[in-house]
């Protein structure tokens, strides 16, 4: 078992890299099925020391809902971008900084919340605080930074927290 | 029955072009260099993703097969866009940007991008 657990660190993350590698050959035949698992367990075990833990995800139905959601949203933020691009004039926007503390502690949730952000209505994830505990987003339009960071918190990091931890 | 299709795969790729157009518009219009990472990101995220409806539905439409490829770009697409922005968001950051200038990081003290050892330079000095 353990020796299992060696050479298989991510079991999830192998199957994804063999889909993965099906799909992008967009066709069934052994070949590519081999190829594909061989690149499953190559990456897997070479990029381990970088990704010592597993991550967990605890309600799997949460993350369908949570992706409907995100593509909705980013649905939305391309016509909120457009329109301001479009139709607002630059000196009646205000471009702000604005600070997410964070109550995610693992490092995939927090780089889920980040990838979200930046796809997002008018805001773009730039940095993190130096042991992670928060986040730096700019805003394109945001008259009222403190709105954006609880929107932020009570629509995408509350979910994430019931996924992941 | 075909023509319905040829419409909504035309409406698709008009839309998508539009998308596209308003991004780059965006890069000229928009004043200052953060906000001109916003209309990349994002604005074009429909525009490829409407071509790419529009492959998807002209190839089950018209070549009689289901195609996949199109998912697995929006897929390479949707992770790859965010991990650039915040790279060219970090670059801004370590040349234009002053622990000053950034809002209050709250516990941690620092930004990540800021704690950099003294001697360290990063970037031709302009």
């Amino acid at each position: 078992m353990k020796l299992l657990r060696r050479i298989f660190p991510h079991p999830i993350l192998t199957l994804v890299l063999t889909g993965t590698w099906l799909l992008l050959v967009n066709g069934w035949s052994l070949n590519s099925l081999v190829f594909g698992f061989g690149l499953g367990v190559l990456i897997p075990f070479v990029t381990q020391p970088y990704w010592p833990q597993e991550p967990r995800i605890k309600s799997p139905a949460k993350v369908i809902a949570y992706l409907a959601l995100v593509l909705y949203d980013i649905v939305v933020a391309n016509i909120t971008v457009a329109r301001i691009v479009l139709f607002k004039a630059n000196a009646k926007r205000h471009p702000n900084w604005v600070t997410i503390p964070l109550d995610l502690r693992t490092p995939e949730a927090i780089t889920v919340l980040a990838g979200t952000i930046t796809m997002t209505p008018g805001t773009v994830s730039a940095d993190l605080s130096d042991s992670g505990h928060a986040l730096l987003v700019h805003c394109l339009d945001a008259p009222d930074p403190a709105a954006v960071r609880d929107e932020i918190k009570t629509r995408y990091e509350s979910r994430l927290k019931e996924i992941f931890e | 029955m075909d023509q319905i299709f040829e419409v909504i795969i035309a409406l698709l790729l008009v839309m998508a072009g539009v998308f596209g157009v308003v991004g780059s518009f965006g890069l000229i219009k928009l004043n200052d260099r953060m906000s001109r990472l916003h209309a990349p990101t994002k604005a074009t995220t429909l525009g490829v993703g409407g071509v790419l409806l529009a492959s998807m539905a002209h190839a089950a439409a018209f070549e009689k097969y289901i195609s996949i490829h199109e998912l697995m770009i929006t897929l390479f697409l949707f992770l790859t866009a965010p991990i650039t922005a915040n790279f060219i968001a970090k670059l801004h950051i370590h040349r234009h940007d002053t622990p000053e200038t950034l809002p209050d990081p709250g516990e941690d003290k620092v930004w990540a991008t800021h704690n950099k050892p003294e001697d360290e330079v990063i970037g031709p000095q302009l």
